[in-house]
This record gives structure tokens, sequence and C-alpha cells, in this order.
């Protein structure tokens, strides 16, 4: 018979050459399972003479403990091998192409509207939207743009039969406003416009954001100084601005805005003004008391400058190659 | 507006090169859009007289002349065909150059020797004319340089001037703009009444009849009689008439342009002989008509005032003449006429008839009541000077109660200091005033102005606050952050916020679209399916007339085009307004829409492609109304649309409201778009889809959840709808959820109907659930799916 010795010396070949787990597993059951080689010697303990088992004893312990220490050093070793297998045929080309779906974009002018919004309404201005189809009292009466007056030729209005027409600007929020909610008031009115004009510079529809801020003592300095720090926040850097002085029938001081572009190159953006003392008092505030400044942009321009659009008409093509740039 | 700079220099001329004087007038509200140069390059063209001209020997086209500036005489051969005896042109000596750079040489032209050219207006670039060559005045000294005689080089202001400043739109009203802002001085430039000759030829005066005083407050006029009808419009008139772009016509017509544009009083000229009677301002009577100047005969509303004599009307008041009293090549006495037509008669009246002349566009704008009889006197000196004739007595009818008086306006100092946002010293202020020409009275608040009578703009405080910060130069006004109250206010969870609703688009691969809120009567109706009221007066185009009653035609005209780009996968979304309602009470909602045709994703590796159908943008349309609130119940009823597939239509129902409507285009509208290709859309109102409900909180329960499936068979029309209805009513308290994971039509399956496999998520909120308690509550439900909708358990 084999000594205890010798088994172990055999189990451990047979561990070293296992190279699954399954037959480390089979070296395991066939040692110290419960018909093993070793764990048949444990019982034949009793057969022996009562002074030498505890020797006994004490050897095939230690033998199942020494099997039992390589058999799971041979497991570690055994499971990294097959970690390193898996890891090896898992190996994929991380080039190739993301799956699933691709993300739109926001078109542009909407997109530079809600950024106008955004710049405001941290300034306390609320935004307030009033109907396309207005009548001529909002659109132009109220507006100090009474009938026949040269300033209607500069508005291009398309009609309706029987007298409404499409807003030519988002002033006429303004008088909605003043007059649902009193003053002070601090809004800006955004929306769509429509002027009856079609060439390479105009479209028939574009989009305004209106201002208007009414409160006591607001002043032209005030005024500029709102708009100074909206250009210089819509485009995120210094900004040089001149006012330059204009006519709107509803601003008296009026004052129409450039910014310097380039060098030497002065580009209008928006026009702006204190509210005529008229307008005000066609919304039934004092124009003694209240003073307060309005000012409109056109957002289709700030977009072209803010993302070098050359051509106005593009915004309005809704090529999808071209929207997504504006994610 | 364009004003040479020669011109404007003589009348003030400050210390500030063209540029800075352009940058000037444009921050103080006259916007120069352009400035053009004239005659550069023009140093080496002398005035040339010819001595003597005959026939080239050798050419039928040419002549041989002799030409003299200071030396001796040389010879030159010239092709124009006005050349003659005794003129004076603009010569270009051999070695000099043209504009162009070309060089002149002596040279031989059909053997006959060439010293130099005479040169057009086209050859010089200074003009367009190329007909002859330049004919300069008859009392231009030779050797004179040409610039020095024309003024050159010169630059036109191009100036955008604003409808409030009727006063601007003359050399003279520019010039007071000038001096008043930098300060220069204004030359006076005299124009001495003309006095009348004795004897002249009919010296009656043309009688002049004002019957309605306010709507001709002023009118002055003068015959003039027997100028010559031959004599030429001098070249420095045509030159600077060019210069604002006005074409020589006749001296008559281009000596009342002139003056309209030195003074900014719009003239009209009558061939004297042609008037019969009396001239008679008066209103238009119903189904007059009058030939114009154009010759385009226009039929008169009873709200115009014409001009009229004994023939009846003989032009349009402030806007056109007549034909029939025109001056013509033949006429020899002519009637100037300078009128003030008060702005409101005027107004309007020129658009009406489709008409916008010089004239109209001053009368509109506000022309000086002060200036008639002297532009009477101007044009009448200018015209005898250039053709001679006769003047007869100045007719200067007046009636200074119907003329407008500007008010006398309180400045109030505070006032000033308070809109502005700055103080002004008093002196700073009174300078301006006084630099603008307006009268003004010292006061205990400020100052007590009234305007001059070319002025029309200035009738309330606010406009001499604006008069003020103009000149002062609004660049000098400082930047002051105004302090507001700034309450805080809500951020909604009401409503679901637009930006969030566009943003979860673009994550699921929409691109956003503008597109016209009018489109065409068609495809209106065929998605609204009926016509609208809101029909445009003066569209655009047929195209896009009428107000959309629906986002979604101009979403598949988008995508119409993007198709024709080679574009095979699209999703678009647009948030807008569509227009219902009637004329009288137009209706406008906001909506949000969107279409999906094409692969679900972009063509990838590894992934079967397939394209968009029903249940792709069903499931967009549920992720944003699942922003709406946890309790937001949402339900796609089958439904029927003009424009979609019967049978793969639904309305929204949100809460029991109808919010939209969701299908696939209709084969037949898909043609209406030119698109061939499977098209998913869906429309929703905003206001109803996106009211949001404020979450309220529910703990999950801490007891496992237990899953059971069953599979039915059920007839082909049962909805899906109905099987989950029934399986959750079955036991409400347990059955949480139920998922459908499965649905199968094909072998084994009976024609007709469809076997459906439902997962079934069972929880209790206060135990765990055992065994039994699962198989009773499905035993119920299936029980139930056999009783209401015959449904078959397979085993």
């Amino acid at each position: 018979m084999q000594s205890v010795a010798e088994l172990v010396q055999l189990a451990k070949s047979e561990i070293d050459s296992a190279d699954t787990l399954a037959a480390l597993d089979a070296v395991r059951v066939s040692y110290l399972g419960k018909k093993g080689l070793l764990t048949d010697r444990l019982k034949d303990l009793s057969r022996l003479p009562a002074d030498q088992r505890p020797a006994a004893g004490q050897e095939i312990n230690q033998a199942k403990k020494s099997l039992l220490s390589d058999l799971e050093a041979r497991r570690l070793v055994l499971d990294d091998l097959a970690l390193q297998a898996k890891l090896q045929s898992d190996r994929i080309d991380v080039t190739l192409p993301g799956r699933g779906a691709s993300v739109g974009g926001r078109h542009p002018v909407m997109w530079t509207m809600s950024r106008i919004e955004k710049i405001f309404v941290q300034a306390g201005f609320g935004v307030r939207t009033g109907p396309e189809i207005e009548d001529d009292f909002h659109n132009f009466t109220a507006l100090n743009i009474p009938e026949n007056h040269p300033a209607r030729a500069m508005h291009d209005t398309f009609y309706f039969p029987g007298g409404k027409l499409l807003r030519t600007h988002t002033s006429p929020v303004q008088i909605r406003s003043m007059v649902q909610e009193g003053v002070p008031i601090r809004i800006i009115a955004p929306g769509r416009v429509y002027r009856c004009d079609s060439d390479q510079t105009h479209t028939p529809m574009f989009h305004q954001v209106e201002g208007l801020v009414i409160d006591r003592g607001t002043s032209l300095a005030n005024l500029k100084a709102v708009l100074h720090q909206f250009v210089e926040s819509f485009f995120e850097r210094p900004a040089e601005l001149r006012f330059r002085a204009s006519y709107f029938p509803f601003t008296e001081p009026s004052a129409e805005v450039d910014v310097l572009w380039e060098e030497d190159k002065w580009l209008e953006i928006l026009g702006c003004g204190m509210v005529h003392p008229n307008v005000l008092q066609n919304a039934g505030i004092d124009p003694e008391e209240f003073t307060g400044y309005a000012f409109g942009m056109g957002v289709e321009r700030l977009a072209m400058l803010r993302y070098g659009v050359s051509d106005l008409r593009t915004f309005f093509d809704n090529d999808l190659r071209y929207l997504r740039q504006f994610h | 507006m364009r004003i040479p700079e020669s011109w404007l220099r003589e009348w003030v001329d400050p210390t500030l090169d063209t540029r800075a004087l352009a940058d000037r007038l444009t921050l103080a509200g006259h916007e120069v859009d352009a400035i053009e140069s004239h005659g550069d390059g023009l140093d080496d063209v002398v005035v040339a007289e010819v001595l003597a001209a005959s026939k080239h020997p050798d050419a039928d086209n040419l002549t041989v002349c002799r030409v003299a500036t200071v030396g001796d005489a040389v010879q030159v051969v010239c092709g124009a065909p006005n050349v003659r005896v005794g003129m004076k042109g603009a010569f270009v000596p051999v070695g000099a150059t043209l504009p162009d750079g070309s060089r002149i040489k002596r040279r031989k032209i059909r053997g006959v020797e060439s010293n130099g050219m005479l040169c057009s207006e086209r050859e010089l670039g200074i003009g367009d004319d190329t007909d002859g060559i330049i004919e300069l005045a008859a009392d231009a000294l030779p050797g004179t340089r040409l610039t020095r005689l024309l003024q050159l080089p010169d630059h036109v202001l191009e100036l955008n001037l604003t409808p409030n400043r009727g006063d601007c739109f003359s050399i003279r009203g520019i010039a007071r703009e000038v001096a008043a802002l930098t300060g220069a001085r204004l030359n006076p430039q005299s124009s001495s009444a003309v006095q009348p000759v004795n004897g002249a030829s009919r010296q009656a005066t043309r009688s002049v009849i004002i019957d309605d005083t306010d709507a001709c407050p002023r009118f002055a006029g003068r015959t003039v009689h027997g100028f010559d009808p031959r004599a030429r419009t001098p070249y420095w008139m045509t030159e600077r008439l060019r210069r604002c772009g006005i074409r020589s016509i006749h001296p008559v017509v281009d000596v009342t342009n002139y003056v309209m544009l030195e003074t900014g009083q719009p003239l009209h000229a009558y061939d004297a002989d042609r008037l019969r009677g009396a001239i008679r301002p008066r209103f238009a009577r119903k189904g007059e008509a009058v030939t114009l100047l154009d010759e385009r005969e226009i039929t008169l509303s009873t709200d115009t005032l014409v001009i009229s004599d004994d023939s009846g009307p003989i032009g349009l008041a402030g806007i056109m003449g007549g034909l029939t009293t025109a001056v013509t090549a033949d006429t020899v006495n002519v009637f100037f006429e300078a009128a003030f037509w008060p702005q409101a008669v005027v107004a309007g009246r020129a658009r009406a008839y489709g008409l916008h002349t010089d004239a109209s566009l001053r009368f509109e704008r506000g022309v000086d009541p002060a200036g008639q009889a002297q532009a009477v006197e101007r044009a009448t000196q200018l015209l005898l000077d250039v053709a001679g004739g006769e003047p007869g007595p100045l007719v200067d009818q007046c009636h200074a109660d119907s003329l407008p008086l500007n008010p006398w306006i309180e400045l109030r100092r505070e006032r000033l200091a308070s809109l502005l946002g700055t103080r002004l010293a008093d002196e700073q202020v009174t300078a301006i005033l006084n630099g603008l020409g307006l009268a003004f009275d010292e006061t205990q608040a400020g100052w007590r102005v009234k305007a001059p009578s070319f002025r029309f703009d200035l009738q309330i405080e606010a406009d001499l606050i604006e008069e003020v910060a103009r000149v002062y130069g609004y660049e000098r006004i400082p930047e002051t952050t105004e302090s507001a109250a700034l309450p805080l206010r809500p951020v909604t969870e009401q409503r679901v916020d637009l930006e969030r609703i566009s943003q979860t688009l673009v994550a699921r691969d929409y691109c956003e679209v503008v597109t016209y809120s009018f489109v065409d009567v068609e495809s209106n109706r065929r998605f609204t399916g009926s016509d609208t009221e809101l029909e445009l007066s003066n569209p655009i185009s047929s195209e896009m007339s009428v107000m959309r009653g629906s986002l979604l035609p101009g979403m598949l005209k988008v995508a119409a085009t993007n198709l024709a780009r080679q574009q095979a996968r699209i999703r678009l979304f647009e948030i807008g307004t569509s227009f219902h309602g009637s004329l009288v009470e137009p209706v406008e909602v906001q909506r949000l829409a969107g279409l999906a045709l094409g692969p679900v994703v972009p063509e990838q590796w590894g992934n079967i492609p397939r394209d968009a159908e029903f249940f792709d943008i069903k499931s967009d349309i549920e992720a944003l109304l699942a922003m709406s609130g946890a309790g937001t119940r949402v339900t796609f009823e089958p439904s029927e649309h003009p424009a979609l597939q019967p049978g793969q239509t639904a309305r929204i129902v949100r809460n029991g409201q109808v919010v939209g409507l969701a299908g696939k285009l209709h084969p037949a509208a898909g043609r209406w778009f030119d698109i061939d290709a499977e098209v998913m859309l869906f429309e929703l109102d905003l206001q109803p889809a996106f009211a949001a409900e404020i979450p309220c909180a529910v703990a999950p329960s801490r007891y496992p959840s237990v899953r059971r499936d069953i599979a039915v068979v059920v007839d082909n029309d049962v909805a899906a709808e109905q099987l989950i209805n029934v399986v959750l009513s079955a036991a409400p308290d347990i059955i949480r959820q139920v998922v459908i994971f499965d649905v199968y039509r094909g072998p084994g399956i009976e024609a007709g109907r469809k076997s459906v496999a439902l997962g079934l998520i069972l929880q209790e909120t206060s135990r765990t659930l055992t065994d039994d308690d699962a198989d009773t509550a499905t035993l119920a439900a299936v029980r139930g799916l056999q009783r209401e909708l015959a449904a078959i358990l397979r085993e």
C-alpha cells in the first residue's frame, strides 16, 4: 500500500496537470471526496493500534490540508487562465460605429430666440405672447401710427378681408400687456411677425423679440445699459455698440443700435427708444408719472451673426443636413 | 435722398472730411447708406473750344476739328455726332490718361493726325451718355480744369431719411442739419425777388381761385412768357440733377426739379397756353378722371385734391401733373406752381393710386409752408438764366389762418435729465436749441420752445428731448443699469416647459423646423377637411395664401424637399400656431407637430433595418405626454382623418380629452406632396396636452412582486387596450401591471384570430403575495378574458 506521502506526491502531480476546473475537481474528488483515497485512509485509522492513531491522523490531516491548499492555488491559476481566454475572445473593434438612434437638432432661429429669452429672464423680464392675427388698433393706431402715416409704408402689411392683419411686429404685445397688467412692467415678447416682402434679404415671415420696461424714472441711460449687456451676453464677448438717432412712431427719442463687427464695420442689430407718451396714454398710463423704454430685435439677424449664416433664406429651407448642426 | 457733397458744401462747409461728415449725419438720424465717388482721375481733363470742324476726307462719321485750350490749337479727329464749331468740350490732351488708365497718344485716324480726345460722359466715368461728347457751358474758359468747372471729384451721400423729417429732403434741409450738428455756419443762398417785366406780353396774372383754404392754405405761381424753346439746360445743372438721380428732360422741368432738390419745395410747370381759365384746387368730383404725365389715366376718388381749370382736373395736388397741360418741346409760355398741401390732405393718396413721386414723398412728410414764393422766385430766376423770357407778376395766395402753426412747447430741465438719465448744462441745451433754429424763452422750469415752420415733428416735450439728445450725441449719454424690484417668480410645474419638449424630441432624433404660417388652399383643405375663412387679401403667392389650420402640410413639404435631397431618414417637429375660427373671431392654437419616415435608426452594422411605423411615433408621443405627470392617462383611440390611412389613425386622448392625433399618411395624400414613402405624423394641441400635474409621491411596495404569463387567442379586432383593461379589472388590488410581450398571427392560429401573450405583474402593498393569491388572481383574469372577449387560453 502506498504511503500517505506517496499519495500526496501522486495527488500533487495530478493537480499540476489538471488544466480545467472540471479536471481539478475530479482530482479533488478522487483524493478528498467521500470515497477519496485520502478519505479512505482516515476511515482506516480505526484499524490502527490506538497508540499509532494520533500520529497517523495528524499525518493524514496534514496531507489533506496541503492538498486543499494546492487545489485552491491551482484553481486560482485556472480561473485566471479562463478569464484571460474570455477576455481574449471578447475583444472588439472599438472603432466600429456606435449603434442606436442619433440625435436631432434645434432650429437655429428657435434656439436663438430661446437664448434671448433666457438672457432677459435672468434680469427679471417676464415672457409674454400675443395673437399673430392682429387688428389695426393694436398693430398701428395704439402704437402712434395713425392711418395714412408714412411710417405705415415701412410695414408691408398682410391684410385679411374685413381689416384684420398679420402683425408686422411684436409691438402689439406691448399694448396688450400694459393694458392687462398695468405698470411697472418688465417684459419681453418673442414671436413670429409678417411682412409682405420676399427677396434675398426678406422673408414674408420672421421672428422678433420685443422688450418693454415701464417704471418711474426709467431713462435712456438705462436702455443703453441693458442693451449693451444684452449684446455682450448674447455674443459672449465684449462688444462696442453705437446708438444712432432714428425714428419709430412709438418711441421718442428713438435709436437704432449697431454693433462693431469687424474693424470699421458697424452692423445694425436692433431698434429701440423711450416709449412715446401717446403710446402710454393709449394704454391708460400717465406719461408724467411713468416712463419707459422699448426695443425690438430681429431673431434671424442675430442668429445669422452668431452662427455665420450668410443667407437668411436657409433658415426657412429646413434642410436636415443644415439643421443637424445646431444641437 | 442723394446729396452731392459739392452742392452741400456750398451751403455749409464744416471742417470734417466726407467720411466724418457722413458719420455725423448717420449718428444724428440721417443714415448714410453709401458714399458714391464721382469723377476720380480727371485731373488731366480741361475745357477746350472747338474752333473749326470739317468732314474727315475718308470717313463720313468722323469730323476733323481744331481745338483750343490755353496754348496753340491742335488737330483732333472726333467721332461724336454733336461736335460743332463754337462748342466747349471736355478735352484730354496727348500724354494724359483717362480714368480707366488708358493713355492718350498722338495717332493717325484714317490717315489724319489726331492730338487728343474730346470725351463723352461715359469715357470720363461721370455719366451714362455715350451719344455724344460732353457739351460744357458756353462761358466755360478754355484751359480750365474740368474738375474745377464741375466740382469734381465729388461724393454723393445716399441718405436713408426717416419719414418724420420731411424738412430734410433737400440740400437746404440737410445743410441746416449739418450746421446744427457741427456748428458750421450756414451760407444763406440768396434768392432775390424777380421783378415782373412791365409791358410783358399778356401781362394779366393767371387767376387762382381757392375755395377750400384748409386744403390749400398757400399757393404761389408765376407765368414766364416767351422763353427760348431751343435753349438747353446748362451742363452744371444737368450734372447736379444727375448726381441726385434725376434725368434731364427739358429746361423748364429741369429747373423745377433743381429748385425742389435745393429747397425741398416741389414745383409744377404748366404750359401756360394750354391752361383754360382760372386755376382752381378742389376735391375731385365723383367719376372724374385725369390723364397724368406718365400717360396713365386714373379715375379719381372724391377724397383726392386736384388742380383744375375750366377743362376739369389737370393734375393731382402734391403728386403729379396732368398730360393735357404739360410742358412740351414747343412750349414758350410757362406757369410755375409752388403750393403748400397739408400732410393730412395728401397723406396716403399717392399710394392709393399706386403712385410714388418726389412731390408726394415730400408733401406727405411735410413741406415748409413759408417757402412757396421763394421757390417760384428761384425757379423764375433760373429759367431766365437758362432760356430767357419775360416774367409776369408773382401770384402768392396765403391763408394764414389755415397754415399749420407750431405750438409753444414746455421743455423742463428735470424731465430732460430724468428721461435721458443724464444732466446737461443749461448752456448746452440753449446752444442746441439755437443751432436747430428753434425759438425759445427761459422759464422757471426750463424753456418754452417753438419750432420753425419747416419742422413738423416737434409737437411735444418728448420731441424736444429727442432733438437735444440727438444733437448732443447719444454716444455721450452714460449707461446706467436701472434698479428695479426683482420679485422671485414661481417656476411652474403645472405646464410642461416647451424647452423640455423640444429637447426631448431632439434627443429622440427629431430636427426642429420652422415652416410658414400660410399655406396653399388645397393642402389646408386636405388636412382640415374644410376651407378656412382666414385667406390673405394680398398673399405673396397662391402657395402662401391661407393661414394654416394644421402644421402637417408644412411638415410634409419639408419632408418632400429633404427626400429630393437624398435624405431617406427624416424626423421633424415644429412648435407653432395653427389658425382657426372666423375673420371676425380668429382662434389661434399652439401646436406641436411631428413627422417620421424611413429607417428607425441610421444605417448601421449589426442591426436589421426597419422603417418607422405607427408604434415608433406612438412611443415618442407617450414619452412626451409622460412628462405631464404620472397620473396622466393617455389612450390612443382608432379614428379617421381625411389625409391619414384608415386603420392606422388614432386620436390621442389624455385624461378623457382629445389632445391630438397620430397616424400614417394616406398613400393618396402622399401623392399630393410627391412623397412615395410611408410617413408617420402626429399633431398635438399644446395647451391640453401639456397641462401638467404635480407628482404626488407613492412609496413603492416593500414586498416582492410575482409574475404570471398567459397567452390567449382572441379575434383580430379585439384591441390590446381591451385585453389590458379586462385583466386589470379582474383583480385591481393585486394586478399592478400588464405587459404585452407578443402578438402572433399565423400557422397554428385560426384565420381572423390572434394570439396575445400577456405578462401579469402582481404585488401586494402590505404583505408578501403567496402562490395561491397569484394563481387566484390570474385565474380571475383568464375568466374575465374568456367571458368578456371570448378569449381562449393557450396552454
